[in-house]
């Protein structure tokens, strides 16, 4: 390999971020935005199941009939993302009760199955196990700003903590209730695209 | 009946699946190019909600819930774990079937729906959609209620961005904000003028 595991982490999270660039999984990666908690446990859950996924098919890419390897993958991932659920509902079962049908929509994000399908099955275990940990904080990274925002100016706090008191609780904070709605993660995903497709022009679309 | 007229209504404008919860965004914004290819996708979507959403009510009824296997004689027996294992076989199937169905008998249909449906199988807006039927305990009639209003939302909310995206052809925006960054403000404001009908109640 050319690239070493550093590389292999680091390049997911910015030059090549699945969500802001090739607009994989923004499915279920908005909804859980609204707060900092539900976003970062959804990104550690997304996270576990990309790497182990992509470790688990690459195991045994070799002996995968090429016909059904879909089928398979798909298999594989709602094995793990079972188990995740199964976790979450035994151990933190608020959270599992706030993140509600999200766990489940993990077995149909696209960079799971994008990882499995373009990196795994070419790859070896070690390798393809570090490229689903790059892949899943670069999901992370952009979940946690949008969550970070939306939180911070739209109830005002971080993690559940009061940052800035709110007006309806004797502070001085005028929430933005825009940012609580759903709408406001579209802005803010654009407000990123552009972010970053100005700072490196290259990602630009042509016409 | 009303109650029935409130599900539809609710899941088309208030629960949109793309426009409030996210879901099938990754179709959404690929193929809302041309109104053409977006009504394909919509019907596409919306002929396979109305199927999968109550096949998988009865999946869950007879078989997975607590005590649903009564009727073979395991009435212990607790497979709800195995949910979202069997709901996303249960998908993959009904849309193959249905696309040999098609390519068997309604050629004309097939050509239209045709390149779309093997895309749904792992598609956010049909899981997503059977899912939020195992969570709020809707029986078979709702389901198929749901099943339909939830793509008929689809529907409406992919054909109105085609349309909006092809008049957007001749905008001139920032360099960085062309083609996707612009595709996402319209869809958060589309997002908020379906906001609008919110209290709207039947």
């Amino acid at each position: 390999m050319a690239e070493t595991k550093m590389e292999l982490i680091s390049r997911s999270i910015f030059e090549r971020n699945p969500i802001a660039l090739l607009v994989l999984g923004i499915c279920s990666a908005l909804a859980t935005t609204g707060q900092m908690t539900t976003a970062f446990v959804m990104s550690i859950c997304v996270t576990l199941v990309v790497a182990f996924s992509s470790m688990t098919i690459s195991i045994v890419r070799y002996q995968i009939p090429n016909s059904v390897r879909i089928g398979l993958q798909i298999m594989v991932i709602a094995t793990l993302v079972i188990i995740v659920d199964q976790i979450l509902k035994a151990y933190f079962f608020g959270l599992s009760k706030q993140l509600s049908i999200y766990v489940g929509l993990i077995i149909t994000n696209c960079i799971v199955m994008g990882r499995a399908e373009g990196f795994a099955m070419s790859n070896p275990p070690i390798s393809s196990f570090f490229d689903g940990i790059g892949n899943g904080l670069g999901y992370g990274f952009i979940l946690m700003s949008v969550a970070f925002v939306r939180e911070l100016l739209g109830s005002g706090s971080i993690f559940g903590h009061v940052i800035l008191p709110l007006s309806t609780n004797d502070g001085w904070y005028i929430r933005n209730g825009m940012l609580v709605l759903p709408a406001s993660a579209f802005f803010l995903i654009a407000l990123l695209i552009w972010l970053l497709r100005t700072m490196d022009p290259k990602q630009q679309e042509k016409d | 009946m009303s109650h029935y007229f409130d599900i539809i209504i609710r899941s088309i404008f208030l629960e949109n699946l793309p426009l409030s919860f996210f879901l099938g965004m990754c179709t959404f914004m690929a193929i809302s190019k041309q109104v053409k290819s977006a009504i394909g996708l919509g019907a596409a979507v919306l002929v396979i909600q109305v199927i999968t959403v109550p096949i998988n009510n009865l999946i869950l009824t007879y078989v997975l819930k607590p005590g649903a296997l009564a009727w073979a004689g395991q009435p212990d027996l607790d497979l709800s774990f195995l949910g979202l294992l069997t709901y996303i076989a249960i998908i993959a199937a009904v849309v193959q079937i249905l696309e040999m169905f098609l390519d068997r008998f309604i050629p004309t249909l097939y050509n239209t729906l045709g390149i779309f449906l093997p895309l749904l199988t792992v598609n956010c807006a049909i899981f997503g959609g059977t899912l939020f039927m195992v969570e709020r305990d809707y029986t078979f009639g709702e389901s198929i209620a749901y099943g339909f209003g939830s793509g008929a939302g689809f529907f409406l909310a992919v054909v109105c961005l085609g349309g909006i995206r092809e008049r957007l052809e001749y905008a001139d925006p920032p360099a960085g904000l062309k083609g996707l960054g612009l595709t996402f403000i319209s869809v958060g404001l589309m997002a908020i003028a379906f906001m609008g009908l919110a209290g709207m109640e039947m």
